[in-house]
């Protein structure tokens, strides 16, 4: 495993789109060719050297590959994005698109993530520690294929529309989750230790959500059908099982309807 | 203007019988001529073929159907690279649904120079003018929709056929519009009320006509005005197992009527993307080709011509004026679901569809095409269309060719599908080993489409007067042994020319052109009731001002093309 | 005899009602009376007329006062400014013509801008909604020839289209529904008590921002499930009743508006009123329609879309169109600092953005294209006056179902104005020579 480290020098004036901050792009490449690869801001392109200082090589593959980033990376975008292999560390609170549209390898985020993380994800872990924003693991504007494999650990809270047209794949969230979580999911499943508001499932063809906390208002569409005793990411507690969307289609299998499923801890 | 000489390349042009003869052509003025002067630019087309510019007969490329379809899929831009702008070229986006830069840059690309715009809501015609406007390089035209118009519907049923015509004509000229189209006739008026007509026998609600009466007045209509082009219809029960039979109905509609025009128009009814209308089998369970049965048909009707309508096997956007099967099909794939009904005139729905190789359901639709191709007699009656972007995105038209043309390239697509037994047994294409030529594919690309199109006079051929389309693409037919070169060819013009303009250049696109819009404007017979008609309905079920309709030619259609017809008795 | 201009198009809402009668001074250089208009729309004619017109460009000076300045010195500068902006942002869009559109858009292709409309704080939410579910729908027209059941939801027109009632929704006698509104019931589901519900047959008076849940009970209801006691604050009997009363429609036409729009959840309002839409479609006709405010937004949701394949929201800046609202749209640009210059046309989001955008305008480089003095004018650095576009030029607009209609010129605009056209014409040939080419 090589390690290229990157480290912010300079604050930009707007944003920079740092699509080249993955082991994908880094793999076989020096620290010299590193600096020079484009990161660009709006309608330039300053490269990779102007804005950081960058140490290490990437290894002969993306898998032989660990990406370190460190530094107030606030105004920084696609960190880890359409990565297939590899390790992406970030030392920092970062903006948009995190892991989006990655296949595989592990992404450790140690602050906070911007919106639209982990879009369309297929495979691959992302773990944040801090807080992670809107849109995470969701498909992409006006794509019925949202998440599809992999996991995601956000260790603080979420902002709106996580898991929205999950199809696959898991999400745990410590913290607490703003409104609509899995909305149209048809698949996959999503954890939340903490509180949520509302919009829990609606209009989930398939998929299962798991909520520890609180929930302000429930879905009319969700029916209370008993409760269960589950083991659910270490944590075994009776959950009062809910089935839904009624609102929603739902395909058959053996004659019988399948449902979403929302278990409330209890 | 400049002279030009394309020398040396492997000519095919069906309408003056050249099958690969090495020969030189000449541009000058705009036009193909017989030679020209020691000063022409000299392009070396040896080792390459050269035909006329292609035509498209069939594609939805530019109208609020279209437009929906590119704003309600931003997921479709991500489907293909999308090009920045260089040189002359504006940026261009878009797989299935392309920005009309794209359209006209790719179209240019695959040697096209003449596209028509499938169906064109008259409600709506000044945006499809709009796009038409803004799509670069190619001439256009567009069909306003007939089949489900209150006034044709009532006229036909009053047995009117010479209001009907006044009305047409009239319409033609409001919308500035080029032929008569015809989609599920009274089908989409029934789906007004959510119903449907899936037989030519089902009357239409309220208006109590039958589709086979709609289909039959506009064919009489189109020779009444003697039209270009014909009456060109997608018949009822698209999509359906079993649907072979209505079909068959239908074109029997046109059995015993001449054509009447002037354009060297041979035959009365044009069936669009016939493949959709091809299928046998009663369920999805049991559906088999039945390309044999329309093949047949079309081949013994000489006034009956057809395009395919291609299934190339891609994720794509189905689009038509055929509301009730987009509704169907969304009920069948859970997919989005856009629709537009429109007042008095039509409707139209959008759904994505992915049709996939591993679906046996898919695999057969992609052979059917093929299969109605290869059983045709006279491939100037069938023509290449993917209806796009229904059964496949344009720029697959020289993969179609490749398929088309190499049996072993269709055997590579059986292998590649999960059910191939089943889909071989389930259509005649499995044993098939019939091979066309680029004769025949020069028939079907532009020979073919150009006479039926009643523009056999400006397009379609390398004959002296005809305009200066041409397109040259490396491919040497003489040494090419691998299919893909065919789609590689295909695909990347070398060069291109657009009314004797330089539109290609090795490749590369150097010019926008000057594009024309094509309608008719035919003169009939002053008719007062019509005119009172017209008006009643403005006043009271038009939502829009009888003097707001039109579409004002001053700069919706800034390079028109007219052709005068005189239809007066 | 009167001058009178008829077949006139209203270039206010996006009702874009086309029987105005515009009544001339005999010269036919000014507006005496307008005909048929609503308030507003009467109002847009007889205020262009106002004496007191800015009809030069103006720019700011460093003490707060303003400048004369010709249009072609506006042209350099607003050239200038766009050129050297490493990301600049061209909103409005939505009160010209699709024709200025148009030049607009190759001059955000040349200098790498991010072009977005005033749906970002309007109908985005629905554009969104569009894109993840579709959407049943039709003309105005038909639904006035058909519809038998006629929702409002979140919408007022009363207030806001104040003639769509009477040109298409309720009153006319159309083919169908030759009773008029007697052919009709009226549902309006707003959880205030307005002039539009105050015509209705129903109101569902729900709570404030539980219409996702309320969409979702109607579903639930359609497919004869059970229901909790109360939803958005209506019992279940009377959700119940209302899904009998749809489902009984022949036809039920939804118009809807920024009570949902900008309300919780926004695009999953729409989305869910869609499916809603679509449920029905199982039982009945069912078409739902966005009640679009400024009179041509709608044409540059289709402009942008033919051109550049997205409706709002485009990032043009890398050389590409990409789209993805929350990143490229106009309020989340501003607040996180992600432009650098601020171009604005026919709109005013100095009034209708958040103040924390306005405030980031203010700071910017900046221009506004735009007839009146209005907050935006107030905060950016140089304003350009120019022609009213349905008055004093023509153009294409698309009204709220899609229709397209070309406005017409009534009278001249003031000596020596240009037209949003032809200033736009001038900017491109300042921004090719800024670029080199």
């Amino acid at each position: 495993m090589e390690t290229v480290t990157l480290t912010i020098k300079e604050q930009p004036p707007l944003f920079l789109e740092a699509e080249v901050f993955n082991p994908d792009a880094l793999a076989s490449k020096s620290a010299a060719e590193i600096a020079a690869l484009p990161l660009p801001m709006g309608k330039t392109t300053p490269v990779v050297g102007d804005y950081f200082t960058v140490t290490g090589k990437g290894g002969a593959t993306a898998a032989e590959t660990k990406v370190v980033v460190n530094g107030d990376l606030t105004k920084v975008k696609y960190i880890g994005a359409h990565m297939s292999a590899g390790e992406v560390v970030i030392n920092g609170n970062t903006d948009m698109y995190v892991g989006a549209w990655m296949t595989g390898g592990k992404i450790t985020a140690k602050g906070t993530i911007g919106h639209f993380a982990a879009t369309a994800m297929k495979g691959g872990e992302i773990i944040v520690e801090g807080d992670a924003g809107n849109y995470l693991a969701a498909a992409y504007r006006g794509d019925w294929r949202g998440m599809q494999g992999g996991r995601i650990h956000v260790k603080g809270n979420v902002g709106s529309d996580t898991g929205t047209f999950m199809m696959g794949g898991e999400i745990v969230i410590d913290g607490n989750a703003d409104v609509h979580v899995m909305t149209h999911a048809d698949g996959g499943k999503t954890v939340i230790k903490g509180n949520a508001k509302s919009r829990l499932g609606g209009q989930m063809v398939r998929g299962e959500i798991y909520l520890f906390g609180s929930v302000d208002v429930m879905m009319p569409g969700f029916n209370y059908v008993g409760d269960v005793e589950l083991e659910v990411e270490g944590v075994k507690a009776k959950f009062a099982e809910y089935i839904g969307d009624t609102g929603e289609r739902h395909p058959k299998s053996k004659g019988k309807l399948i449902y979403g499923k929302l278990y409330k801890k209890k | 203007m400049a002279e030009y000489l394309i020398k040396n390349g492997f000519v095919f042009d069906p309408v003056q019988g050249i099958n690969g003869d090495k020969k030189d052509i000449a541009i000058k003025d705009g036009k193909i001529v017989e030679s020209v002067g020691a000063s022409a630019k000299v392009i070396d087309a040896a080792g390459k073929t050269v035909m006329a510019g292609g035509v498209d007969i069939h594609a939805h490329v530019a109208g609020p159907k279209v437009n929906v379809g590119r704003n309600f899929r931003p997921e479709d831009k991500k489907q293909a690279i999308y090009e920045p702008g260089r040189g002359v070229r504006r940026m261009s986006g878009g797989f299935s649904v392309p920005t009309v830069f794209k359209t006209g840059y790719e179209y240019a690309n695959m040697g096209y120079t003449t596209v028509m715009e499938a169906a064109m809501p008259p409600f709506y015609a000044r945006h499809v003018h709009e796009e038409i406007r803004d799509t670069p390089i190619i001439d256009q035209g567009a069909y306003p929709v007939f089949g489900n118009n209150w006034f044709v519907l009532e006229y036909l049923k009053n047995g009117e056929a010479e209001n009907t015509a006044a009305y047409i004509s009239w319409l033609l000229r409001m919308t500035k519009g080029f032929a008569i189209k015809c989609v599920n006739p009274g089908g989409t008026e029934a789906w007004g009320w959510g119903l449907n007509c899936t037989s030519i026998h089902d009357p239409v609600p309220y208006f109590d006509i039958t589709p086979a009466e709609i289909v039959k007045g506009l064919i009489e209509a189109n020779e009444y005005l003697k039209l270009p082009h014909s009456m060109h219809v997608h018949s009822n029960n698209l999509g359906n197992p079993g649907n072979y039979e209505t079909t068959l109905e239908t074109l029997k509609l046109a059995e015993g009527i001449s054509a009447k025009n002037d354009f060297g128009r041979e035959q009365v009814l044009h069936h669009t993307h016939i493949q959709f209308h091809s299928y046998g089998g009663t369920t999805w369970g049991d559906f088999e080709s039945r390309a044999d049965k329309i093949a047949d048909y079309v081949n013994s009707q000489k006034n009956i011509t057809c395009d395919i309508g291609f299934v190339t096997l891609d994720e794509t956007t189905t689009m038509t004026a055929d509301g009730p099967f987009e509704h169907h099909l969304c009920e069948l794939n859970h997919l989005k679901w856009a629709n537009t009904d429109v007042e008095l005139e039509t409707g139209s729905g959008v759904v994505p569809y992915v049709y996939s190789p591993d679906i046996y359901v898919c695999g057969l639709q992609w052979a059917i095409g093929l299969e109605i191709a290869l059983l045709a007699k006279d491939s100037m009656r069938f023509h290449m269309t993917t209806d796009h972007p229904n059964a496949g995105p344009f720029t697959r038209y020289p993969r179609v060719m490749k398929w088309l043309m190499s049996a072993k390239a269709r055997d590579e697509m059986f292998a590649g599908m999960k059910n191939e037994d089943k889909v071989r047994d389930r259509t005649g294409l499995s044993t098939m080993d019939r091979e066309l030529s680029l004769y025949e594919i020069a028939m079907m690309t532009r020979a073919g489409t150009a006479k039926a199109l009643g523009l056999s006079h400006m397009y379609g051929s390398l004959t002296p007067g005809l305009c200066g389309d041409v397109a040259v693409y490396d491919y040497n037919p003489e040494t090419a042994s691998d299919p893909e070169a065919i789609e590689k060819a295909f695909g990347k013009a070398a060069f291109l020319f657009k009314q004797g303009e330089l539109i290609i250049n090795d490749g590369e696109i150097v010019s926008n052109g000057n594009k024309r819009t094509l309608w008719v404007n035919v003169k009939t017979n002053e008719n007062p009731q019509v005119e009172r008609d017209i008006a009643l309905k403005f006043n009271k079920f038009y939502t829009v001002n009888q003097n707001n309709y039109e579409v004002a030619a001053h700069h919706y259609v800034p390079n028109p093309y007219v052709f005068e017809i005189d239809a007066t008795v | 005899m009167a001058n009178i201009v008829s077949d006139v198009i209203c270039t206010f809402c996006g009702t874009l009602c086309d029987d105005l009668e515009i009544e001339l001074s005999d010269d036919g250089k000014k507006i005496k009376e307008v005909y048929h208009a609503c308030a507003i729309g009467a109002e847009k004619f007889l205020h262009s007329q106002a004496e007191d017109r800015i009809t030069r460009p103006r720019m700011m000076q460093e003490d707060g006062t303003t400048k004369e300045v010709s249009y072609e010195e506006a042209a350099k500068y607003t050239a200038k400014i766009l050129c050297d902006a490493k990301k600049p942002l061209m909103y409005g869009w939505s009160s010209t013509s699709c024709e200025a559109q148009s030049v607009g858009h190759e001059i955000a292709e040349a200098v790498g801008g991010m072009v977005d409309n005033t749906a970002t704080v309007c109908h985005g939410s629905s554009l969104i909604a569009v894109q993840d579910v579709g959407i049943p729908s039709c003309t105005l027209g038909e639904a006035m020839n058909r519809a038998d059941r006629v929702v409002f939801w979140g919408c007022n027109p009363a207030h806001a289209h104040p003639r769509h009632m009477s040109r298409y929704s309720v009153y006319p006698r159309g083919f169908f529904t030759g009773k008029g509104a007697k052919s009709r019931k009226v549902i309006v589901i707003d959880p205030r008590k307005t002039d539009t519900a105050s015509l209705a047959d129903a109101h569902l008076q729900l709570d404030q921002g539980r219409d996702y849940e309320l969409l979702s009970a109607l579903r639930v209801a359609f497919r004869g499930e059970k229901l909790p006691d109360f939803v958005a604050g209506i019992p279940k009997d009377q959700i119940y009743e209302a899904a009998d009363l749809l489902k009984s429609g022949r036809f039920v036409i939804i118009y809807f508006g920024m009570g949902v729009t900008q309300s919780l959840g926004k695009n999953h309002n729409i989305d869910i009123a869609i499916a809603v839409t679509r449920d029905l479609n199982d039982y009945t006709k069912a078409a739902i329609m966005p009640m679009r405010g400024h009179y041509n937004v709608t044409g540059s949701g289709e402009v942008l879309g033919w051109q550049f394949g997205f409706p709002y929201c485009v990032d043009l800046s890398r050389g590409i169109a990409r789209y993805n609202p929350g990143e490229t749209s106009s309020n989340d640009l501003l607040v996180r600092d992600e432009v650098d210059a601020a171009f604005i046309l026919g709109s005013d989001p100095g009034a209708h953005f958040p103040i924390s955008s306005v405030k980031k305008i203010a700071q910017l480089p900046s221009v506004a294209i735009d007839p009146h003095l209005t907050p935006t004018t107030a905060v950016c650095k140089l304003h350009v006056p120019v022609a009213f576009v349905g008055v004093e030029v023509g153009g294409c607009c698309y009204r709220m179902d899609n229709v397209p209609i070309e406005s017409r010129k009534v009278v001249d605009p003031p000596e020596g104005m240009l037209t949003d056209q032809e200033f736009l014409t001038m900017v491109l040939a300042e921004v090719r020579k800024c670029k080199g080419v």
